[in-house]
């Protein structure tokens, strides 16, 4: 057993007990908290994928502005706990089974597959993952979808604003 | 080392759940964190499949950390996605005093 492994078991678990929380929880509070600590244990894996640059954008963006967000709009929306349970109808029965046969047909298929990390040299893996790398991929190839993506900022923070409010 | 497939499958059950919870809670809060779920989930299957290529078959900045700026852009539209969909939940709860998916029907026929 290396650390590795005992480390990817616990934080998997853990984003796991935390995921199934989150569309357990009666109270949407209750969800929403779950659902930070499943982010906080997604982060930790992206770490032992040698993500850490991601793993701290996603402690920063997710952890931090999404949630505080959600617990905003829980807390202007006063949302107790739900009076009642959904109703058990067809399509909701159906849903839910969909995503049963759906993970096992991916658990199936993915059992089948062989995938090793790969191996790197030195020299790529003292740049994999870190900022330098990411952003100079981002300013060079990738520099009209980024640019795309803050325009895409500025139309959802304009949208919202439209959206939200009651009268402009 | 651990293997990508584990990586994979719990990107899977996180996916599966995700969906699960879209699918089945009447909470439109609740839905729209269990879409975040399925979101993270597909980062996570980014980031495996970055590590399992390592930087192999691309030059000095051709293709290296393909997967991750796509987990970058990926976390930017959920953000957007965030933002927009919390501003209809609340426009709705306006209108009709309810965050219930099965109260929302108006477009159903």
């Amino acid at each position: 057993m290396n650390t590795e492994l005992v480390l990817f078991g616990v934080f998997a678990v853990m984003t796991l007990v935390s995921a199934g929380l989150v569309i357990t929880a009666r109270s949407p509070i209750n969800s929403a908290m779950a659902l930070v600590s499943t982010f906080f244990f997604l982060a930790g894996i992206y770490v032992l994928l040698w993500a850490h640059t991601v793993a701290v954008m996603q402690v920063l963006v997710y952890a931090g502005a999404i949630m505080v967000l959600f617990l905003f709009v829980i807390m202007l929306l006063n949302l107790g706990e739900a009076a009642h349970r959904g109703r058990p109808t067809v399509t909701r029965i159906l849903g839910g089974a969909s995503a049963f046969g759906l993970l096992a047909v991916l658990a199936v298929t993915l059992g089948r597959t062989q995938a090793l990390p790969a191996q790197m040299s030195a020299e790529v893996q003292g740049k994999f993952g870190t900022m330098a790398a990411i952003g100079e991929s981002i300013f060079t190839t990738w520099l009209l979808p980024f640019e795309a993506v803050s325009l895409l900022l500025l139309v959802a923070m304009v949208g919202a604003v439209v959206v939200a409010k009651s009268r402009i | 080392m651990v293997p990508i497939t584990y990586y994979l499958l719990l990107a899977a059950a996180l996916f599966c759940m995700g969906m699960f919870g879209v699918l089945v809670r009447t909470n439109a809060l609740v839905v729209f964190m269990c879409v975040e779920l399925m979101l993270n989930a597909v980062n996570l299957t980014f980031l495996a499949f970055a590590r399992m290529h390592g930087a192999l078959g691309g030059g000095p900045n051709a293709v290296f950390g393909v997967g991750h700026v796509s987990a970058f852009f990926v976390i930017a539209v959920a953000a957007a996605e965030a933002a927009i969909g919390l501003a209809i939940v609340i426009a709705v709860f306006r209108s009709r005093g309810s965050v219930n998916v099965d109260d929302i029907r108006t477009m159903k026929h």
